[in-house]
Parts: C-alpha cells; sequence; structure tokens
C-alpha cells in the first residue's frame, strides 16, 4: 500500500513537451507510471514518444482518458493558472513541481483548492512516489525500494539523501512526499502524516523539517494527539542566521520563531525521536521497526520524559488495520 | 528583496496614501541643502538602510538647522547599522505627533492568505508590543481573491481610532495600502508609525515593503528599485550567476545542490566540529559554469580553509560538476584543499572526470563533512 500515488494513478503531465517536463515524463513513464496524457497548448493531437496522446487542454485530456492525477512542469508565471485548469478539469490531486511561484499567486490557489476538494502537493516541490508502484515528480527512481517506512519532507535533495541512507542499509518506503520548500503549500505535514497513519503498510514515519515557520511544531502537536505509529524527524537549519532566507521561500527564521531549536524541542515533547544527522535515520527507523514488531503486551505503557528511547513509549499502538 | 523607505514611500504614494514629502541625499552638503529645499523649521534624517532598530541604532535624528542637518547627515552617512554601511540619508519634515499607530500586511502561512495586523501602539516599540501584550494587536485575514473588503477595513481602522473621520482616513489608507501591496507583489508592507497630528490628519510617516523575489520577474519596474550598494557584493554576484549565497562567519566553503541539503551539510560542519564559512546552493539543472562562479565566491572569502563539496544527483548532473570543477581549476588557482562528495546522476561519468585530473571524490556526506573539518582546522586528509 502507498499514499496518494499508486497503479490506479492514471497522470496526465502539464507542460509535457518543454524541457524539463519532457524529460521527466520519459523517467515517470520508464518507472511504470501510467501516463495517459499530456498537455501542451497548441500541440494537441500530437503524441509524445509515440505513445501518450498530447491535448491542447487538461479538460479535453481528462475527458479522452480519465487522468485523475496531474503534474506539472510549466515555467513559475504560468504555473497558478496550470493549477487552477487541473482543479477545473475535475483532476484530484494536482502535483505542481514548479519552482519560483509567486506567493500572492498561491492565496488565490488555496481557498479556490480547498472549495473545489482538490488535493496540491506542491509547489517547489519534487513530488512523490510510491516505489514499485508509481512516481509523479522528479524524484529520482533508483535510490527507492519498496518498504514499510513513509517519508515526509519540505526538501528535495535532502529527502533523496535520507532516502538512500535507508535504500543502502535495506529499509524500504511506502510512498515519500516531498511538500516543497514555499511559504503556501497545498499539503503540509499533517495531511501526510494522517495519511500514513490511515495506511495499513506503513510501519513508521521519517518526517523531514527545516526552519522557517510553524509546520513543524503543529505536525508535532498531531504526532502526540492522533498518531499510533512512530516519527522519526529531522530539521534542516541548526546553523542558519535570523533573517535570512536559507534558499527556500519559506525558510527563514524571523524574530525568535521558526527556530530549529524550537522544532527539535516540540519534536522531542511529542516523542518524535530526533535525528541529530541525515545518518541517525538507519539506525532510528531500525529500533522502532524492531521494537514494533514485538508482542504488544512487552511494551511499556506510559509515556516516558526521554525522546530517544528505542521504542516510542506511548499507548499501546491500535491494529495496524484501521482505515480513515 | 528589500527596498529602502524612500522607495516603499514612493510606492505608497503613487496608491494615492498621503506621505509627507521627503529628498534623498547621499553626502552630507545634499542633506543640508535638502532642508533647505523642504523649506521646513525641523527636519528628521533618517538612515536608508535594510535593517530594522534603525532608530535605536542612531540613524535617525532631529535637525533645527540646515547645518545641523549636514552633520547630522555627516555622522550617520558611513555608520554601519546590523553590518550593513548606510550610504543614503532620506530628509522629511518633522510632522507634530498626537498619537502612533501601526498598520501592515503580510502573506501569513498558517492562513494561506494576506493577514492584516494593525494596532494602536504602535511606534518603535511594536515587537515588544506584539511579544507582551498581543492583545492590543488586531488581525484580519483577507481572501486574496476579493481584497480587503470595506467593512473590514472600517472594522481594523476602529481598533485604531474613535473619532469616526479619523476612521475613514485611516480605512482608506488600508485598502490603498493593500493594492500597493498587490501591486509591488509584496510579502510585507507597513506602515510605522501611522500618525494623527494635532489637526486630526492621519498620516504616513514610515513606510516598510519586502518584495517576494519570485514576483520581480514580472515586475520590471520593482526589479529597477533593487540598491545593488546595500548588499553584499558576492552575494550579488551569485545572484546573477542563479546560485543562492549567503555569507556566514566559519572557515569550511559549502557548495552543495538544493537548499534542505546545503543547510543539513552546514548542520553537519556544525555536528563535526567546524563552523561553515557559507550557504552556497547551486540550484537544479546546474552547468559546468555555475560551478566556476560557485568555487570563485567561496575562496575570494579569506576566512575559508577548506571547501567542501556536497553533490546528490537528481535533476543536477554529476559529471557537470565535475567538469566545472576541473574547468575552475584550469581558469584559476584554488589555492585551499578541496573535498568532494559526489552521488547520484552519472556519479560513475564524474569520478572518472575527476580521477583523470587526480583528483578523488567520495560518496559519503559523513566522510566527506569530517575530512573537510579535519582540514580547515589544519590537519592533514585522512
Amino acid at each position: 500500500m502507498s499514499i496518494f500515488v499508486d497503479k490506479s494513478t492514471r497522470l496526465v503531465v502539464q507542460g509535457i513537451t518543454g524541457r524539463d517536463g519532457s524529460f521527466h515524463t520519459k523517467q515517470m513513464m520508464a518507472y511504470g507510471t501510467p501516463v495517459v496524457a499530456g498537455v501542451t497548448p497548441g500541440k494537441g493531437g500530437q503524441k509524445f514518444e509515440g505513445k501518450v496522446p498530447i491535448f491542447n487542454t487538461v479538460a479535453e485530456a481528462v475527458a479522452a482518458t480519465r487522468a485523475n492525477t496531474s503534474v506539472i512542469y510549466v515555467p513559475a508565471k504560468f504555473a497558478a493558472d496550470a493549477v487552477f485548469e487541473a482543479a477545473d478539469a475535475g483532476v484530484e490531486l494536482v502535483v505542481c513541481i514548479s519552482e519560483g511561484v509567486p506567493v500572492l499567486d498561491m492565496t488565490r490557489v488555496w481557498p479556490y483548492l480547498l472549495e473545489k476538494g482538490v488535493r496540491l502537493i506542491g509547489p517547489n516541490c519534487p513530488g512523490i512516489i510510491s516505489p514499485g508502484r508509481a512516481k509523479v515528480g522528479i524524484i529520482p527512481g533508483n535510490i527507492c525500494i519498496p518498504g514499510p517506512v513513509g517519508v515526509v519532507s519540505r526538501s528535495g535533495t535532502l529527502t533523496y539523501e535520507v532516502v538512500y541512507q535507508l535504500t543502502r542499509a535495506g529499509i524500504g518506503q511506502t510512498t515519500c512526499v516531498g511538500i516543497g520548500g514555499d511559504p503556501i503549500i497545498g499539503t503540509n505535514f499533517i495531511d501526510c502524516l494522517a495519511a500514513f497513519e490511515a495506511d495499513p503498510a506503513t510501519r513508521a514515519v521519517v518526517m523531514i523539517g527545516e526552519i522557517g515557520g510553524t509546520d513543524e511544531q503543529n505536525a508535532a502537536e498531531f504526532v502526540r494527539k492522533k498518531m499510533t505509529k512512530p516519527v522519526v524527524g529531522f530539521i534542516a537549519g541548526q546553523t542558519a542566521p535570523p533573517g535570512r532566507r536559507m534558499g527556500h521561500a519559506g525558510a527563514i527564521i524571523s524574530g525568535s520563531s521558526g527556530t530549529a531549536a524550537e522544532k527539535i524541542a516540540a519534536f522531542e515533547k511529542a516523542g518524535i525521536a530526533v535525528m541529530k544527522r541525515p545518518a541517525d535515520v538507519v539506525a532510528l527507523i531500525q529500533a522502532r521497526l524492531k521494537a514494533a514488531k514485538k508482542p504488544q503486551a512487552s511494551r511499556p505503557a506510559g509515556r516516558s520524559a526521554k525522546a530517544r528511547k528505542p521504542a516510542r513509549a506511548r499507548k499501546p499502538a491500535k491494529p495496524a488495520k484501521r482505515k480513515k | 528583496m528589500n527596498i529602502h523607505e524612500y522607495q516603499a514611500r514612493e510606492l505608497l504614494a503613487k496608491a494615492g496614501i498621503a506621505v509627507p514629502p521627503g529628498v534623498v541625499a547621499t553626502t552630507p552638503a545634499d542633506a543640508r541643502r535638502a532642508m533647505e529645499r523642504l523649506g521646513v523649521p525641523k527636519v528628521v534624517v533618517k538612515a536608508q538602510v535594510h535593517a530594522g532598530g534603525r532608530g535605536k541604532a542612531g540613524g535617525v535624528k532631529l535637525a533645527d538647522t540646515p547645518e545641523q542637518a549636514e552633520r547630522l547627515a555627516s555622522q550617520i552617512l558611513g555608520m554601519k547599522i546590523k553590518g550593513l554601511t548606510v550610504t543614503k540619508v532620506l530628509v522629511v519634515p518633522a510632522t507634530d505627533i498626537a498619537s502612533e499607530a501601526y498598520v501592515g500586511v503580510i502573506v501569513d502561512r498558517v492562513s494561506h492568505s494576506p493577514v492584516f495586523m494593525v494596532s494602536p501602539a504602535g511606534g518603535i516599540d511594536i515587537e515588544e508590543v506584539a511579544a507582551k501584550t498581543p492583545e492590543k494587536i488586531f488581525k484580519q485575514a483577507v481572501d486574496a481573491r476579493y481584497g480587503l473588503l470595506p467593512h473590514q477595513a472600517m472594522a481594523l481602522a476602529f481598533h485604531l481610532y474613535a473619532d469616526v473621520a479619523q476612521v475613514r482616513q485611516a480605512a482608506d489608507i488600508l485598502q490603498k495600502l493593500y493594492r500597493a501591496f498587490v501591486d509591488a507583489g509584496a510579502s510585507l508592507a507597513e506602515i510605522n508609525p501611522l500618525v494623527v497630528t494635532p489637526k486630526g490628519e492621519v498620516i504616513a510617516l514610515d513606510a516598510k515593503m519586502n518584495i517576494d523575489d519570485n514576483e520581480l520577474e514580472r515586475r520590471p519596474a520593482v526589479e529597477a528599485l533593487r540598491d545593488v550598494s546595500a548588499e553584499n557584493p558576492m552575494e550579488v554576484q551569485a545572484r546573477e550567476a542563479n546560485l543562492t549565497y549567503i555569507k556566514l562567519d566559519g572557515n569550511v566553503g559549502c557548495c552543495v545542490n538544493g537548499a534542505g541539503l546545503a543547510m543539513a551539510t552546514m548542520d553537519l560542519v556544525k555536528y563535526y566540529g567546524g563552523d561553515p564559512a557559507n550557504f552556497l546552493d547551486i540550484g537544479g539543472s546546474s552547468n559546468p559554469e555555475k560551478v566556476v562562479t560557485a568555487l570563485k565566491i567561496i575562496t575570494a572569502d579569506p576566512n575559508v580553509k577548506a571547501i567542501l563539496f556536497n553533490i546528490f544527483g537528481g535533476i543536477t548532473r554529476c559529471d557537470d560538476v565535475a567538469n566545472g570543477i576541473v574547468a575552475a581549476t584550469k581558469q584559476f588557482k584554488v589555492d585551499r584543499p578541496l573535498v568532494i562528495r559526489l552521488t547520484g546522476t552519472n556519479e560513475k561519468e564524474a569520478l572518472k572526470i575527476l580521477e583523470g585530473v587526480g583528483m578523488r571524490a567520495l560518496t559519503d556526506m559523513d566522510a566527506a563533512v569530517e575530512q573537510a573539518v579535519k582540514l580547515a582546522k589544519g590537519g592533514a586528509a585522512a
């Protein structure tokens, strides 16, 4: 199992003939993702790689191919309109890879999608991959293997680093989601944590955050109150100076809020095991997967003050077969 | 992008907000002439610099005569505020003030919308007000599809004033402020203080705007407001090459692809007992030329004792980075030790390119960082 994308995904690629769009569409197809349509205005009627039909509009693509998911590779200044178009065409999930989308554009997109009930991942994100099933976006398929760990992250290459460490140690993933590094994004940590909690195949979750904002703190609160599965966390930017934007538009410490220390404290309070460096993920996850295999009676019942225990000392986990 | 107060005032004036006249001066003599031109009995000389807390740093002073304005300008020009040198001052008439309020609008990540914040307790201590008496700050989220509605502007203004004539003036200013905020593609626009004069007029005495960098491509007129002289020259050079560079105080120069990995690399340098000299993200589709510029920028920092490359190839191809490193060493002398970590897309090709010129590369992040820290401390490579 997995979250958000799997074998039932029917993907339409917006910007399929562009430089990035065409390159990554080939990669997604080679991975086995069902790419059913592409959209480039003016190129309707052509075929991509002799296989995938191209349409002038997303609405035409959806009508002809029953596409249910869209991925966007268009230039940033057109990205917001591309999201509106996908939502209007009736897809359920939109993944926006484009980097550099003006944040005021996102303030108009966000309420629109909420009213339409459409999920957006991104913008400015590497996308999502369910290893062995489907890849939507640009995460390199060869660093992932199927397995029991869900990964959610605000970053691109840092996600690759952590996934690579897991894979090298033989620990596979249910789904890896890059939610994006912008201040306003469609899907946040909590959305992904809730989906992983409900996914029977996911047995542990890795959450990779960074400085700026309060998403990680809110996510920690969600973990404390709602999650039964163990969570391991990392915060990038412990050495970042305040007031400077560290590459990502959202990665900025303003005043005393959004610091790494504040986020790590929130993680620890919620019983999330904190990685001091990316390589720590292997030992922390291995310990939690092992502990989860033991019979429930052997687990301690109360919450412990120390977060860095091998097993998350919490109320006994509910059976994994829970549905949302 | 940051813009100066005098530029933000111009944007507000263009949106129809009443701002007092002002003159920008770059020399003390200009400041004297500015006061003469304004023809007012008292002026304020204000440092124009991309930093808050100017008043507390001594960058805002009151002058009674043109000679005094000149003398004060000579003290303020060249002064450093939060590490930035003041090269311009704004000379404005001193205004009699009956009360000071704060009004501002930001893009709020929690509510996914622009949010107005207003407070009747404006002035230089607004941060303290926000921290200690948050109940004195009133907020209103705006649905960006409709903008700030007139009744919302009135409700905010009633938090500031009791006199309905002043409330109407303030509500009008709030709507115009929102217009200026959207038109400039800002992520923040604020007036602090918004003052009431003894005559009951509501006017904007100060203005601050930050522009969303992602808006600049479609707003050349706003981009033209950029003051390169107010920025770190190395950061300017990096931006022009499409790199993101932020100078720090350590001695391990870092060159990484991706902002998250770049931060994690800096953190790992610290973890192994070192200190990062910079944040540098070469971005996604990197070409060798970008890597050359990156190395130039890093080696220009005299504090750097060792240089660490940490590349996880995805869109970025490791062979592009390797070619860039080799090209750089041919163009100029890289006189400090390099530690190179490459993994991912075209890793094998990259290793071959580096071996061809007698360089080595590692594939493990921890090993590379540990070695770079050791070299920066003057130790030998492992």
